[in-house]
């Protein structure tokens, strides 16, 4: 039997307190799952600096991956012998499904700045070169590691296959919307996954919901409306991710000033330098990132001391509302008095805006613009979602956007009371 | 601070108007490719490369009051037209060192070209790691609906060569 039809003898099942169980069948999946490369995603949370507001939100890329091969699984099932559906497909949709995460790094978002890297560059990366999730997938085929590759990067021909995996309402979205509501405890977030993979139907290059099944939609674009505002947009999760923004910083600007580090910073320094190759990237995770945070609260610099130590110890930035319309001369101001305090502004004084975040919102968006959510009316026609639902209208055009000022206010109320200085950033920060 | 949303403040300061999400979308990720240094991270979607940041930055930009956006709607679609405001312009007043100059040019370049050929330019720059030969296949592949000719293929080559020559 060719390797891409080989079977397990039994089924294998792996416990989830999302989907209850994720079932594997194919013996390429399996194999898939026991890779070094894989496992990696074991020690990459999926929230990244969350876990420091949310206690609970401790779930890894590997828990999310492995859910959303399960529910790209479960709507095959019942995409088969339907129209548009090709069965010669599965196996590329489930590959794709469980190794669309594979390049993410330790708190991938803030890496990502700072270090001027894409993740998505290094799931191809993994997946086209000389790994052993390559290998594997060579296995199946020559060409079916470019296949996996085109489906994650969205450039693969049959578009109804990429939509599973990457659309306005996909495999991806179901799962993490479900899995950080149940890890942060909140109780956003949670839709009727079951009744919309019940009316899911496949078309030529897309997939779209029958209009029976609006509802249940409705349910989910209110659960990604709250869940942005409510765990991914928190203002507390931007303090630790600005932190931890500036540590990377500070530490690639002392390297580049041939600082001497107490210990070589040996799994970071191929990134300083802008050449990091997959073997690095690969050895690179989130514990090993918290040891060097650890190690870099005894360094002499006292920048980075005291970035790490509020990362590590969740001593975290305070923050006011900041309109960068009407408080621009303030902010220079304030740019001013921090320096005159011996307060660094260019690492203790951070604006951050909602779209420094990788989460979006449902928007119907203009024709040609991106595809959005269609339903399918029992003419066979297709409607997009909002033109339909009247809670999906409403919502889409809310103001979605705002803007933080960061900064230490201990440091700042450490200042002499004498101090005009400390006075007038008083002042403005709180009226 | 805001460096980002000052380069785009930048750019519609070069522009009239601009009519038009998708193109929008398209022209920067052109000027990005020609070297612009924009920052916001493009992924390739239904219709071509698609930056969601760029989409919310510009959402930002409109509600703070920097940009004018305008909703009009056609006998069969709707489009949307931008356009730099006062608050804009005295945004940009606080990054005096913001220059940049070739960019006009190509600006004007793009102006006389239809949505749909800058879609077909951002797609073959998207795949800008592959032969010409390539390109052109993988085009094909995944805007088969869009039926490009020939002629439109070498329009589009012709006018990324000279894209990246300016």
């Amino acid at each position: 039997m060719a390797y891409k039809d080989e079977k397990l003898h039994e089924e294998k099942v792996f416990k989830d307190p999302v989907h209850r169980y994720v079932h594997v069948r194919d013996r390429v999946i399996w194999d898939l799952v026991g890779t070094p490369e894989f496992q990696r995603l074991r020690r990459v949370r999926q929230l990244g600096t969350s876990y420091l507001t949310f206690h609970g939100a401790e779930h890894s890329r590997f828990n999310h991956s492995l859910g959303v091969y399960e529910i790209v699984r479960r709507i095959i099932e019942n995409f088969e012998n339907r129209p548009y559906w090709n069965h010669e497909e599965r196996l590329l949709c489930l590959t794709a499904a469980l190794l669309h995460d594979l390049g993410h790094g330790p708190f991938s978002h803030s890496f990502e700045k700072v270090f001027k890297l894409d993740h998505e560059d290094y799931t191809r990366a993994i997946i086209l070169g000389d790994t052993k999730v390559n290998a594997i997938l060579r296995k199946v085929e020559e060409s079916f590691p470019q296949k996996v590759a085109d489906v994650i990067n969205k450039t693969y021909e049959n578009k109804l296959v990429v939509s599973l995996i990457s659309s306005q309402i996909d495999a991806d979205r179901m799962d993490y919307l479900q899995r950080d509501a149940y890890f942060t405890g909140v109780s956003y977030g949670h839709f009727d996954m079951e009744r919309i993979l019940r009316v899911m139907r496949p078309m030529e290059d897309q997939v779209v919901v029958k209009e029976s099944g609006m509802h249940a939609v409705e349910d989910y674009i209110m659960s990604r409306y709250q869940m942005y505002w409510q765990v991914y947009f928190h203002p507390v999760t931007r303090s630790a991710e600005v932190i931890l923004t500036k540590i990377l910083h500070r530490a690639k600007e002392l390297y580049e000033n041939d600082y001497t580090f107490f210990l070589e910073p040996y799994h970071f320094t191929s990134f300083f330098k802008g050449e990091a190759d997959l073997e690095a990237y690969l050895k690179l995770d989130e514990a090993v990132t918290l040891y060097y945070f650890q190690i870099w609260r005894e360094e002499e610099d006292p920048i980075l001391s005291d970035l790490c130590d509020r990362f590590v110890n969740r001593h975290l930035f305070k923050y006011v509302e900041f309109n960068p319309n009407l408080h621009m001369s303030e902010w220079m101001e304030l740019h001013q008095l921090f320096q005159k305090a011996g307060i660094d502004p260019e690492y203790y004084l951070v604006v951050d805006s909602s779209s420094d975040l990788p989460y979006d919102f449902y928007r119907p968006g203009e024709d040609g613009e991106r595809l959005p959510i269609h339903l399918l009316q029992p003419n066979n026609e297709l409607k997009e979602l909002s033109r339909k639902s009247e809670i999906v209208e409403a919502i889409s055009g809310k103001k979605r956007t705002d803007h933080k000022l960061y900064f230490p206010k201990d440091l700042i109320e450490g200042l002499s009371n004498r101090s005009k200085t400390k006075k007038r950033i008083m002042e403005i920060l709180y009226g | 601070m805001l460096n980002d949303h000052a380069k785009l403040v930048k750019f519609f300061s070069q522009c009239d108007e601009v009519v038009g999400r998708k193109r929008l979308q398209k022209m920067i990720y052109i000027l990005k490719k020609a070297g612009f240094p924009f920052e916001e991270r493009y992924q390739f979607h239904f219709y071509g490369p698609y930056s969601e940041e760029l989409t919310l930055r510009v959402e930002e930009l409109c509600n703070l009051g920097f940009l004018q956006e305008t909703w009009e709607k056609k006998s069969n679609y709707s489009q949307y037209r931008y356009a730099l405001t006062e608050g804009g312009e005295e945004f940009l007043e606080h990054y005096p060192n913001m220059t940049f100059p070739r960019m006009t040019g190509l600006i004007e370049g793009m102006n006389g070209k239809s949505s749909r050929f800058l879609e077909l330019v951002s797609t073959m720059m998207y795949f800008d790691d592959l032969t010409r030969e390539e390109v052109e296949e993988k085009v094909q592949a995944v805007k088969s609906k869009q039926n490009y000719t020939e002629e439109e293929l070498q329009e589009a080559w012709s006018f990324i060569d000279r894209m990246l020559q300016q």
